[in-house]
């Protein structure tokens, strides 16, 4: 049989890219966080060391004797992964070597309990690109309340009942709280935009300097929709403007993905099940519905997200899918 | 030539004598002049490393987790509720067999605050997998710092080294001071073969489940008593390059026919030398220094208590509703011997309760009580006491 020369182009695309995650981790189908924290990898490369946060990303990936990672990785506890990664960049500093820290947490791990370590590292100016993943509850514990579950939503914490609608408190505003530490890049992204996402890791990863990127990551299981729709969910938020998709430097807003056909809240809640009493023919749903309605339009108008024309063609998403197997090449 | 140092700024030289690469550091008193004297070091170019200031003591044992896992050799010193604070992480560090020196200024714990001495911050943490070694005075800190990074990186394990806060920490008095070629040449540049590196991706940290993790802890215990080895090697090692022997495991003063002995850890035991010198009418007494307390020397302590007919403990912190801490562990490892002395427990200078000469003549007569005295605090005021208790 004669050799059939490839053409260059098919090469490169047939070329495996780096990813930092295998395959055969014990996530759940559809899960927005894995699904992240590949992405996030994939655009980091291989010369890094991850800090890993206690929760799903870690009890998935890190089964002993198995582990997904092909990336040096530690996983030491649940709320000091930002102070292990400040140790591991003062250690590479002391040694001169250049890798770049990843800081992998959940939304607990950063909001809540984990919070005084990442202030800190951001303070003290480590170098050091800090990626919470944001599934708005703790998914691993099973579906308990964060500082970062939206309001309205149903957790077995906040569950609805004849007195309750879900959670009575607003989200954290994490990214602002990040910016007012005079921090040089932080920013917003999600599952439903890879190619958002990954320019915005390079991003973080030139700055010499702590960054923050909180990846909006739908979990199929604590949120109650097929595993099929993550990014269809995801999509839905940015949307809707509940998810500003947005980058703040030095606290000041130099870009955001602007939303071209607005979609109402509705459409983002009705897809998942955590929203679903929301949706009950009551005046206090009917107001809960109003008041989440009334939050992505501040923020559409707080970040200036509205843009004329149609929906710009995320071209970056079908790279995505070509990387996922053979049948683009 | 002796120099005039505060412990503090001692054990901070002899620390930078062994070139640490990472030092993290939260202020806690009396550990502040250990991270203030590293921290001047620092500012004046005589030491070169990456001192971190963190805002916690969680951060603190955190990042010099992360440090030493990176491979570096790292450094980080606390005490009190600083020490419980941390204590999350510090059986993690152990439990990852990543190596570290922490020293620990003993103080005694909340509430009511307290900032003065006793130890009851580090036997807080005895079971947290840690090597602990605790110093009778500022020189023998010098020296067992140096030997707790060789230690370390030859065991993997992490290594608490105990100094009496105030007490030594606080106290200036002249000390020798190693020359840094007398510390290079003991101590081998830092390697941890684990170490997190692109080049050689490892995954430290898994979750592990039943099928493994009684295995782990079976190899954490047996790494913690097989260094038991490396502390008596350290010990010799620099005993014959600075011409000071403390001792390993432990050491004992006193006369050789002694029938009573007194156990104690830390500063109390030069306390209770200077006061079995200026009583020679009383019964001869060994005075037992324990220096490692983890891993706990077993044996050693058998074969120097083996011919004792009464040996008294003393507790510098309390486990309440059981009482003693030490001496329950003494007793045990007593006990497989033929002919056990009868071991007494009482806890003195709790919350930094002077510890004077005065002690000694009391621990003898607890010594030749009728009854074994199982526990009790030795130097109580009764005035202080609410009648009820005061009998």
């Amino acid at each position: 049989m004669t050799a059939v020369p490839i053409p260059l182009s098919d090469l490169r695309r047939r070329q495996p890219r780096f990813t930092g995650i295998s395959p055969g981790h014990r996530a759940c189908q559809g899960c927005g966080e894995l699904l992240a924290a590949r992405l996030v990898t994939e655009a980091a490369g291989p010369d890094v060391v991850v800090a890993n946060a206690t929760g799903c990303l870690e009890v998935t990936t890190t089964n002993w004797p198995d582990s997904a990672w092909r990336v040096p990785w530690i996983h030491s506890l649940f709320e000091n992964t930002a102070a292990v990664a400040s140790g591991i960049e003062a250690a590479l500093k002391a040694q001169s070597r250049s890798s770049k820290v990843l800081a992998f947490a959940g939304d607990g791990g950063t909001f809540d309990i984990g919070f005084q370590a990442l202030s800190g590292m951001i303070e003290r100016g480590h170098n050091v690109l800090y990626v919470c993943y944001d599934n708005e509850a703790y998914m691993n514990t099973g579906v308990q309340r964060s500082g970062s579950t939206p309001v309205g939503a149903a957790t077995t914490t906040s569950p609805a009942g004849k007195e309750r609608l879900g959670k009575r408190h607003l989200k954290k505003d994490i990214l602002s709280i990040i910016a007012a530490h005079y921090m040089p890049y932080a920013a917003t992204a999600t599952v439903a935009y890879p190619a958002d996402l990954r320019h915005k890791v390079r991003r973080a990863i030139e700055v010499e300097g702590p960054t923050f990127l909180l990846v909006h990551s739908p979990c199929p299981q604590g949120w109650g929709h097929d595993g099929s729709r993550t990014v269809e969910v995801a999509r839905l938020g940015v949307q809707s403007g509940l998810v500003p998709l947005i980058e703040l430097e030095r606290g000041a807003v130099t870009g955001v993905m602007p939303i071209r056909e607005p979609r109402p809240v509705a459409d983002y809640l009705k897809a998942q099940a955590r929203f679903r009493h929301l949706f009950a023919d009551s005046a206090e749903a009917a107001r809960e519905l109003q008041h989440l309605q009334a939050l992505a339009e501040h923020n559409i108008e707080r970040y200036g997200l509205s843009a004329p024309g149609p929906e710009a063609h995320d071209s970056e998403g079908a790279d995505t899918v070509r990387r996922g197997g053979n049948q683009w090449a | 030539m002796p120099l005039a140092l505060e412990g503090s700024q001692a054990i901070a030289r002899a620390v930078a004598l062994c070139r640490p690469q990472v030092v993290s550091a939260y202020p806690i008193t009396p550990q502040t002049h250990i991270v203030e004297n590293i921290a001047k070091l620092v500012a004046d170019g005589a030491l070169d490393c990456e001192y971190v200031s963190v805002e916690s003591e969680h951060s603190a044992a955190s990042t010099a987790l992360g440090a030493a896992a990176a491979g570096a050799r790292a450094y980080t010193a606390t005490a009190s509720q600083g020490m419980l604070y941390m204590s999350e992480v510090l059986f993690d560090i152990s439990g990852l067999r990543v190596p570290l020196v922490l020293t620990c200024a003993n103080r005694a714990l909340s509430g009511p605050l307290s900032i003065w001495n006793d130890q009851s911050d580090s036997m807080a943490v005895r079971d947290a997998g840690w090597i602990q070694l605790y110093c009778t005075s500022n020189q023998e800190a010098i020296d067992t710092h140096i030997q707790a990074f060789r230690i370390a990186q030859e065991t993997t394990l992490p290594v608490m080294v105990c100094v009496d806060g105030f007490t030594l920490t606080h106290t200036m008095e002249p000390l020798e001071l190693p020359a840094q070629e007398t510390v290079d040449a003991f101590l081998p540049a830092h390697r941890f073969a684990r170490m997190l590196d692109p080049q050689a991706p490892l995954t430290i940290g898994t979750m592990v489940g039943p099928e493994a993790y009684s295995e782990v802890r079976h190899d954490h215990h047996h790494a913690l008593l097989a260094a038991a080895d490396n502390i008596l090697r350290a010990n010799a090692d620099w005993a014959a390059a600075s011409g000071r022997d403390w001792g390993g495991l432990l050491r004992a003063s006193g006369p050789a026919d002694a029938r009573i002995g007194i156990l104690g850890l830390g500063s109390l035991i030069g306390t209770l030398e200077d006061a079995a010198e200026q009583h020679p009418e009383l019964p001869p007494t060994r005075i037992i220094a324990l220096r490692a307390f983890r891993p706990f020397p077993f044996e050693a302590l058998q074969a120097i208590c083996a011919d004792l007919d009464e040996l008294v403990v003393v507790e510098r912190a309390i486990s309440p509703g059981a009482g003693a801490i030490v001496a329950a562990e003494v007793r045990a490892a007593l006990s497989e011997l033929p002919r056990a002395p009868r071991v007494h427990a009482v806890a003195a200078g709790l919350g930094g309760r002077d510890i004077g000469i005065g002690l000694y003549p009391n621990l003898l007569e607890v010594a030749q009580n009728e009854k074994i005295e199982r526990f009790r605090i030795i130097d109580l005021d009764p005035q202080r006491l609410p009648e009820e208790l005061s009998a």
